[in-house]
Parts: C-alpha cells; structure tokens; sequence
C-alpha cells in the first residue's frame, strides 16, 4: 500500500532551478521533432490553422509566441509586467504566495508562465494555445499564469503540459490567477502528459464576477508521478457560473489527488463538479468541494470512479451550506463495471471484452464544448489506446 | 423458431419458472400475459442467457440450435433481440453509439429512423440518461430496427407511455415484424411479407398493446407456471373481466399434478 504522505511531500531542494536558455523559433515547425511529437500529445496544433493564438515555454524559455487576432494578448509574464504595470493589481492578488511550500517556492523563483488577456467584447474565434514543457532533467520549472477575459469578453484555451521522453525526475509548480469579469466567458481545457516520475503541483484561483462563465475541462490520461491540485473558484458577481470536468486515468505507480472547489458568493450563481476517474493500479483522490454562501445558489457535483485494477479510487464529496436558500447536491460512486451495462451491450452484439471497452471508452468520454475536430479526434484516439493499455 | 422444454429457472437458490413448456413458431407473436412478479421478465432473460438466471432443468432450442448455455452475445448474433423496460444508462454512450453497434450490416440510415420514431433530439444523448417511460420504449425499438432480429422478445411495450407514443410504439413493431397494414403496395401482400415475417414473444401485464398489434396466441404465466394457452384476445377477456383471479385456479391445478 502507498503512503500518501511519502507520495506527496517533495523536497523542492532536490530540483534544481537553472536551465540553459533555449532559442526563439518563429514557427512551431521548427521545433525538434521529439519535441513537436510531445506537443502534438496534449493538443498543440503544429500548423497553427485553427487556434488564434500560441505560447510555448520550454524550461524557462518562451521559444513561441504569438497571436492572429485584434484584442487578444498572449505573451510571457515578465514582458506582460513591462508592458501592462497594472499587471501588479492581478499578481497574486488571488493567491497569497505564502500558501504552501510551493507557492513559496514559486514566489522566490519563478520562471515566466503566460499572460492572456481578452480586450473587452472581444470573443477569440478559436482557442488560444498553450504548452508548458520540461526537458531537462531534475529540473523545477515553476510558472505564473495570469489570464484575464474583461467585459463580456469570451476567451477559449487549449493548454497542454508535457515533458521531453527521456525525462525522468522533474517537478512543476504553477501558478495561475485567471480573472472572468462581467458577462466575460473562459473555457480553459487542460490536457496533461507527464512522466512516470514526475511531481506536478498547479495552484489556482478563479475569481468570476456577475454573469461571467467559467468552464474547465482537464484531463490526464497519462502516467504522472504525483499530481496535486485543487483549484478554487469564487463566484462574487450574481448569476456567474462554474462549471469543471475531469477525467483521470491512474495506472500503477500515478498519484493523483485532485479536485476543485467552487464558493457560491453571490445570488443565483451555479456551479457544476463532474468527475471521472479510473484506476488502473494507481491511486486517485478525486474531491469536490461546493460551499453556498448565500440563498437561491444552485450546485451539484457528480463523481463517479472505475476501479478496473487494485489500487484507490477515492471519491470525497463535500457539501457546505451557510444559510437556508441553497440546493446543493452530489452523487459518488465508486465500483467495478456494472454488469447490467455489459449484458445490455451484449444483447446487442458485442462480445463481453468488446463491451467493456465500449463502456470504458465511453465512460473516459466527455463533451468538452468548442473542441476543435483535431483535438477531439487526437483524444479519441489517446482514449483508445489509455483504455487497450489499462485491459 | 424458438421452443422451450421443461425448463426450471432458479434465481438466488429460489425457483421462479417451474416447468415451462413453449413453442413460437416462424412469424407468429405471442403474448404472455401475467400480473406483476409472475415470472414474465425472468423468462425474457432467461432466453436471452442473462447472468443471475440459473436453468436449473429444461431446455432452450433457436433455430434448431441448443442455445440453454450460450453466451448472450451469441444468442443476438443468431438472431434474438430485446426490448428492456428498464436498461441501464451508460456513461459517455449515445444512442447513436448503440444504434450503430446494433446495426451489424451499417445498412441502417440512423437519422432517418429517428425520425420515424420521434427520437432525433435525444439521439445524441447518453443512452437511457432520465429518459421517459416512451422515450425508453422508443430507444429499444429505435435499437432493434437496427438490429433486425429473428425473434423479438418486447418486455411490457406500453407501460409508463402516454398515449400519443402508444401509436408510434404499436407502428414500430408491425413494422419491425412485417406485420404493418400498407396499401396499396405493388406486389401482392403474400410476396411482401414472403420470409420477412418476424416471430414475437410480447410480455404485458395490462394487454392494452393488443389494441395495436396483432397476436397469433396468448399464454398467461402466473407463480411460475404457464398456466394457459390459447386465444390472446380470449384470455385478454377473461383478464379484464375476473383479473387473474381464474388464473389462479387453473396454476393451483397444475401444481397438484407436479
């Protein structure tokens, strides 16, 4: 059995915070093949035809960066802080840098991370995209992200994180502060591809003012060492809403704990938690955490986990309300494949190995809104294979 | 098409078919009435070879092959399909996803089935996810088009349907069983139903689906026992009149001979 305190404690020391600059590439296809191949996993569009914008760091370096389309900004936080000094009102300004030990860390020595903003009104045509990536080896590359969607603006991100092949000890910490203002909408898909010995702490706030929208959708299909995070939202202006999907697959060796909470500040803001998790030897902790703070909020969270070989499928479902006028719900379960839905799908044909695939395929399935037919087809085909490696 | 012998069928250690005997022939539907815990739905399952159905005794005959210990997914493929009264929802599958699964020979235009059978709005959602009593008939059925199979075992077709989808449901299953009443056609009837003529096992507790599809017989299953054999409509009388009051009589006869 794991001990979840051995898995998780990390001796930041251990990692070290320099890494050689790498070199400016004008366009994504000069990247090293190696390289490329690595971004092409979590979603990166190499030719660049269908999202309006890209930022791709590599250790400490932004090696691209750019965007096609009038009043969006993407660029690295230290030249976001040169340009915009008003930059410092949204540093940490959601997250105070004495948090933990890796917000510390974080705080002390950063490198770059992202800056996206979205101009009031303006609504990107297609998803801006994002990968933060590790090559060398035993480093910690730690990031700030500061993403800003102004009024009634619509901001669509497709962000990716991944590690060079041969990589084996490496450790990321990010830190990401968005901020949705009022009437504004981002959708923020997070695909992840880490290594088998790889530590990953994100830490991130979300504040949503009145009627802005946040949905997130992150998914981790692949081996990560250990994975932590916990991602909160406020929902301070009336009628904002949240709503965050998760998919995670742990194979043996993975530890993933996490979750997201969602406070309801405001009147009639809604939040939505569905997660889904299959373990496959590993161990996931799989949280929701909603708190109502005030009447007529609505929130539901849904949890649901496969266990499809030994390990820990943990779902912790938490519900917190503070005065009479809220409606709060959740639903957790946790189990094998139902029999019932195996027998169904093979009175209709399948043979019972090919109906246990079509129910974890489906199960690893999530209608992320906005995907652009590249990546859905990209993940599509990761669920195949993540589902042919887990029987 | 399909006959059952002698057939025992224990649930949990308890015996819930005692000796069932039952024979459909090529294109002909039956009905099987029964009140509420009669063994009716255990039968269907039992037929198709779902887990939890232990044949005690007794065997199970399709199309002259012995299919008593066949896998389920063998027993469709031969040609036997099902409608659930109440199929589980699985996660992430649409309707479409299933449709297409059923449909073996991809020789189904799915949308425009849908269409037939009102269902284009949902066919996209996972399957069966806070479906209505209709809308889950309409999905079986929507299934079975696809599949097209030999022998049609439809469980309670009209329960919980209102009755604007009766119609829709009572038209799809002549449909299904090349039994629809379409003229005019042009070649004589005899040729159009020729070998398409499906056989059908129908349970229902009410019998109002006789008002929309045709029966060749009916037998009433009560306490375990076919306790009755004869005219569908006879028995449906005799149901509506006494309940199944005489039913009773007729079973407790039958187990003073066993």
């Amino acid at each position: 059995m794991f001990k979840r305190d051995n898995v998780l404690d990390i001796t930041i020391e251990n990692y070290n915070v320099d890494a050689k600059d790498h070199a400016y590439v004008e366009k994504l296809s000069q990247i090293e093949p190696t390289d490329a191949k690595q971004l092409l996993d979590v979603g990166v569009d190499i030719d660049e035809n269908t999202r309006i914008g890209t930022f791709i760091q590599k250790d400490n370096s932004v090696i691209h960066c750019k965007t096609s389309q009038e009043g969006i900004e993407v660029m690295g936080i230290s030249q976001a802080r040169e340009k915009h000094a008003w930059l410092s009102d949204y540093m940490w300004k959601n997250i105070s840098p004495d948090t933990d030990k890796f917000t510390i860390e974080a705080n002390k020595s950063s490198h770059q991370g992202y800056f996206i903003h979205a101009l009031a009104g303006v609504k990107t045509k297609d998803p801006i995209q994002s990968c933060l990536y590790i090559a060398k080896e035993g480093f910690s590359q730690n990031v700030h992200n500061i993403v800003v969607a102004e009024q009634e603006s619509e901001l669509h991100i497709i962000t990716g994180c991944a590690t060079a092949p041969h990589l084996v000890s490496g450790l990321h910490i990010g830190i990401s502060e968005f901020y949705v203002k009022k009437g504004a909408k981002l959708t923020f898909t997070m695909i992840h591809d880490w290594g088998e010995k790889i530590n990953v702490r994100p830490r991130t706030v979300i504040r949503v003012e009145e009627g802005g929208t946040i949905i997130s959708n992150y998914i981790c299909l692949k081996p990560v060492g250990s994975l932590q995070m916990f991602p909160t939202t406020h929902l301070n202006g009336k009628g904002a809403v949240a709503r965050f999907n998760s998919v995670l697959v742990a194979g043996p060796g993975s530890f993933l704990d996490v979750g997201s909470r969602i406070v309801l500040n405001a009147p009639d803001t809604r939040a939505e938690i569905i997660s889904r998790g299959i373990s496959s030897g590993g161990s996931i902790i799989a949280r929701g955490d909603l708190v109502g703070k005030v009447a007529g909020i609505k929130a539901h969270l849904e949890c649901n986990g496969l266990i499809l070989n030994d390990g820990l499928m943990q779902a912790v479902p938490e519900l917190s309300g503070y005065v009479p006028g809220v409606e709060m719900s959740h639903e957790a379960a946790v189990g094998k494949i139902d029999q019932q839905e195996i027998e169904y799908l093979m009175a209709r044909g399948l043979d019972e190995e090919e109906a246990i695939s079509t129910i974890v395929r489906g199960f690893l399935n999530v209608d992320i809104e906005g995907l652009p037919a590249d990546l859905k087809k990209k993940l599509d085909e990761t669920i195949s294979e993540t589902q042919k490696e887990m029987m | 098409m399909l006959q059952i012998e002698e057939l025992n069928v224990e649930v949990g250690g308890k015996t819930i078919l005692n000796n069932v005997n039952m024979e459909i022939p090529k294109g002909q539907t039956h009905i099987l009435f029964g009140p509420n815990g009669s063994g009716k739905t255990s039968l269907m399952m039992t037929i198709m070879g779902f887990s939890g159905y232990n044949v005690a005794h007794g065997k199970i005959t399709f199309k002259g092959e012995d299919i008593t210990r066949m896998p389920i997914n063998e027993r469709a493929r031969l040609g036997i399909g099902v409608s659930f009264q109440r199929p589980p929802t699985i996660n992430g599958l649409t309707t479409r996803n299933i449709v297409e699964i059923c449909d073996v020979n991809r020789s189904v235009d799915v949308d425009e089935l849908a269409k037939e059978l009102n269902f284009t709005d949902l066919l996209d959602r996972d399957v069966n996810r806070d479906f209505s009593g209709g809308e889950i008939k309409r999905s079986e059925l929507l299934q079975l088009m696809a599949q097209q199979p030999d022998l049609v075992l439809l469980d309670e077709p009209e329960s919980g349907v209102d009755l604007e989808s009766i119609v829709v449901i009572g038209d799809t299953i002549n449909s299904l069983l090349g039994r629809q009443i379409k003229c005019p056609q042009t070649r004589p009837h005899k040729k159009v139903i020729g070998d398409h003529a499906k056989s059908a096992l129908v349970i229902t507790h009410t019998g109002h689906i006789l008002d929309y599809i045709t029966a060749d017989k009916g037998q009433v299953l009560y306490n375990g026992i076919l306790c009755c054999s004869r005219n569908a409509r006879e028995i449906l009388k005799w149901i509506r009149e006494y309940g199944y009051e005489e039913c009773v009589r007729c079973s407790n006869e039958i187990t003073s001979w066993i």
